[in-house]
């Protein structure tokens, strides 16, 4: 062999020092050596609970769950009494952890936008309102937010005896925010089942409308149907059903109100502080996706005549969003998860209730535990896979 | 979603049992030189820091009378603030060696929580406090009241119990500490603050106005409180019981902490020889110095010296003994004797 064939064809042969100088074999025993470190890692520290707790005295096992938790819950979206099971607290607490995330994210979203929006407005006033609001608010843990909002609620607000009172149907103090609570007649079943049919016509209408655009380029009133459908006969179908809908309005009875709706203020200074804090990061993502559309693309679409309307619904947007969204799934997860902040003001979510209360009365840390964390990974998860759906659908399709 | 479980469950068994529980706590204890003592957020009387910033009240001074007994020295113990819910994953963990934080005695923290209580420092009842201008006054009137309530501890459970049992229905405000449920108690997001009526007492007296609260006739349930220690190390369950009964002893035969000196100098009463270590060696049976009892009692003085100081009739907190004056006057404070 002579050198001038080794330089062109290395050979194959396996020696040592290849397992390192070999880019292929280098990464394959880096990642070897990270996988171990993190294995050994892993089982020293489990090995080690598994000892610790051995040497306590304590069993591992999840039959705690179904004994009775003893405590009561006073905001809860199921039926729950002190003699129901920790696995029942559990479940309440979870709905409340998931209330308040659905909450949180419609509410940031809504104000997020306007944000993004107003700091992108021309007018300096409304541009430098919306600059300085993310700017002070993103800047406080939201901690901070909650406490704030809380303490101000309990403190400034009017006792239950003195609450403000909207004509006589809604009231407001520092126990909470009380509404009517609809309650449906038997009739109302007609209203849902109109509601649920105009909802599936609207898309079968807008299916068609589209179809008849790619073929003739005719278009069709989509958006007035679709209300038409949705929330017009709906409202036709409650009427001539003659209004199946009673209200039951709250009452103050001895210490407090008495039916209705409420709104307490342990959950409204959560939902509060959450969106607020995150609607100024959601504000800034949304400059930035707008900001990420050329001005040649809008250029471009009134050159070609579009409305300003089609411009933004057709041309921006769609671009925007493709910037939008990957970052505004972290902040829909980071309200999910901040939410176990909940704690300090005394919202009972799923930390509050499985990982707080039964923890402490049952001395069980690390079953509770394990399964706070499964609930909120499982959260994350299910979040992240709807959010990639939806990224996946609005991403550029290349033709 | 295996490496998860494995992840999981190692990421919570670190942050549970990081520190080892294991026996030799004494042995430990003066190896580091100090009692790491878990105690509550504050209470007044029960718990509060001084002008100097160190940690003073009715439940610290069992700790200071712990160290004192081992090292001779009150001064060296230091304190972890717990909550009601934190408390006993910081004594299961080891992060602390001792509670002494109001602390309820039941049948599953001692047996299924693996916790020895060593002895009642305070024997109390749940009661319920609220303001005169609520015009209410038996503790049956409160259906459909807002409660305030320490999360994690017993009176959470009797609280629900008693309003199931009496058919009426509450709103529970759950609150992490004392100070916050006196917030929420003066701002009116609830109309009634329940705890161990000990604590009313000491919360009542921190109000603006004391005059316009009452506490309810009622007591709703037994809370014996006292000092606790982890399962397993019955040589440290010893030492702690035995100081506390060394405390209660002397109060029962007159040792104070201005005569203890000259009572240590040897008596003509064998138990309280025994006690301070003038006669006999008690205190090495449980490793700890001939003089333990002499030294706790000088540092903090006798149970009923302790109680007169923070939380007596004297004090802003105004406790009357009740029950737990010594059993020979008609309360059920009562220690095993010194032999």
């Amino acid at each position: 062999m002579t050198d001038a064939t080794v330089l062109t064809k290395p050979s194959d042969a396996f020696s040592l020092t290849k397992l390192w100088y070999d880019k292929k074999y280098r990464s394959i025993i880096l990642q070897m050596i990270a996988m171990a470190l993190l294995f050994g890692a892993i089982f020293y520290l489990a090995g080690n609970a598994v000892s610790n707790l051995e040497k306590l005295g304590k069993t591992f096992g999840f039959d705690f769950l179904w004994a009775p938790a003893g405590y009561d819950i006073n905001q809860r979206l199921i039926e729950y009494d002190s003699r129901s099971s920790h696995f029942r607290a559990g479940l309440v607490g979870l709905l409340n952890t998931i209330l308040i995330a659905v909450c949180g994210i419609i509410l940031s979203t809504i104000i997020g936008f306007a944000l993004g929006v107003m700091r992108l407005s021309p007018n300096w006033l409304v541009n430098r309102l919306s600059y300085c609001y993310i700017e002070f608010v993103r800047n406080v843990p939201v901690l901070v937010h909650i406490l704030l909002i809380h303490g101000v609620i309990v403190t400034t607000l009017p006792r239950t005896k003195d609450a403000l009172n909207f004509g006589d149907n809604f009231f407001l103090s520092n126990r909470g925010f009380f509404t009517p609570k609809p309650l449906a007649e038997p009739l109302f079943y007609v209203v849902t089942a109109t509601f649920v049919a105009g909802i599936l016509f609207a898309w079968y209408y807008r299916r068609g409308a589209r179809i008849k655009q790619e073929k003739t380029g005719q278009q069709s009133p989509v958006f007035w149907v679709t209300l038409g459908a949705i929330i017009g006969a709906p409202i036709v179908a409650f009427i001539v059903t003659g209004m199946p809908l009673n209200w039951e309005i709250p009452e103050l009875k001895g210490f407090n109100f008495k039916g209705g709706l409420a709104l307490k203020p342990e959950f409204i200074s959560l939902w509060l502080a959450l969106s607020l804090y995150t609607a100024a990061f959601i504000g800034e993502i949304v400059r930035s996706g707008i900001e990420a559309v050329s001005h040649g693309q809008t250029e471009a679409a009134s050159a070609l005549g579009l409305p300003r309307g089609r411009t933004l619904n057709l041309v921006v947007i769609p671009q925007a969003l493709r910037v939008i969204i990957p970052p505004l799934n972290s902040n829909y997860m980071n309200i999910t998860k901040n939410s176990s902040l909940a704690i300090a003001i005394g919202y009972m979510d799923v930390v509050a209730t499985i990982g707080g209360i039964s923890l402490n009365q049952t001395g069980r840390e690390m079953e509770c535990m394990i399964i706070v964390l499964g609930i909120y990974l499982a959260l994350s998860l299910m979040i992240s896979s709807v959010m990639n759906w939806y990224n996946n659908r609005i991403k550029l399709v290349e033709r | 979603m295996k490496t998860f479980t494995k992840a999981a469950l190692a990421v919570a068994a670190f942050g549970v049992v990081a520190g080892n529980a294991q026996a030799g706590t004494l042995q430990d204890v003066m190896a580091k030189g100090h009692v790491q003592c878990g105690i509550s957020t504050g209470v007044p009387g029960f718990a509060f820091t001084d002008d100097a910033g160190n940690w003073q009240g009715f439940d610290p001074a069992v700790c200071q009378a712990v160290a004192a007994a081992i090292f001779g020295d009150a001064s060296a113990v230091k304190y972890t603030t717990t909550t009601g819910k934190t408390r006993f994953t910081a004594l299961a963990s080891g992060e602390v060696d001792m509670l002494a934080r109001n602390t309820t005695w039941t049948f599953s923290r001692d047996t299924d929580l693996q916790f020895e209580f060593t002895g009642v420092n305070y024997y109390d009842g749940q009661g319920f406090m609220v303001s005169k201008d609520l015009g209410v006054s038996s503790a049956k009137d409160l259906d459909g009241a807002s409660v305030c309530i320490q999360t994690g501890t017993t009176t959470e459970l009797n609280l629900a119990d008693f309003f199931r049992s009496n058919g009426m229905s509450y709103e529970a405000v759950p609150i992490e500490t004392n100070d916050e449920a006196r917030t929420n108690y003066t701002a009116g997001r609830c109309d009634i603050y329940t705890t161990d009526a000990s604590g009313l007492a000491a919360t009542r007296s921190t109000l603006d106005d004391p005059s316009a609260h009452v506490i309810m006739p009622e007591i709703i349930s037994k809370e014996p409180l006292g000092p606790l220690v982890r399962h397993g190390d019955h040589q440290w369950g010893d030492v702690v019981r035995w100081v506390l009964n060394a405390l209660i002893t002397a109060e029962e035969l007159g040792v104070t902490q201005a005569n203890v000196d000259e009572m240590a100098a040897g008596t003509n009463n064998p138990e309280i020889n025994r006690m301070l270590g003038a006669e006999g060696d008690l205190g090495a049976m449980t490793g700890l110095p001939k003089d333990f009892g002499h030294q706790a009692i000088k540092a903090v003085g006798n149970y009923g010296e302790i109680f007169e100081r923070f939380i007596g009739p004297s004090t802003p907190i105004g406790l009357e003994r009740g029950l737990n004056a010594l059993w020979t006057q008609g309360g059920i404070l009562y220690s095993p004797p010194f032999r």
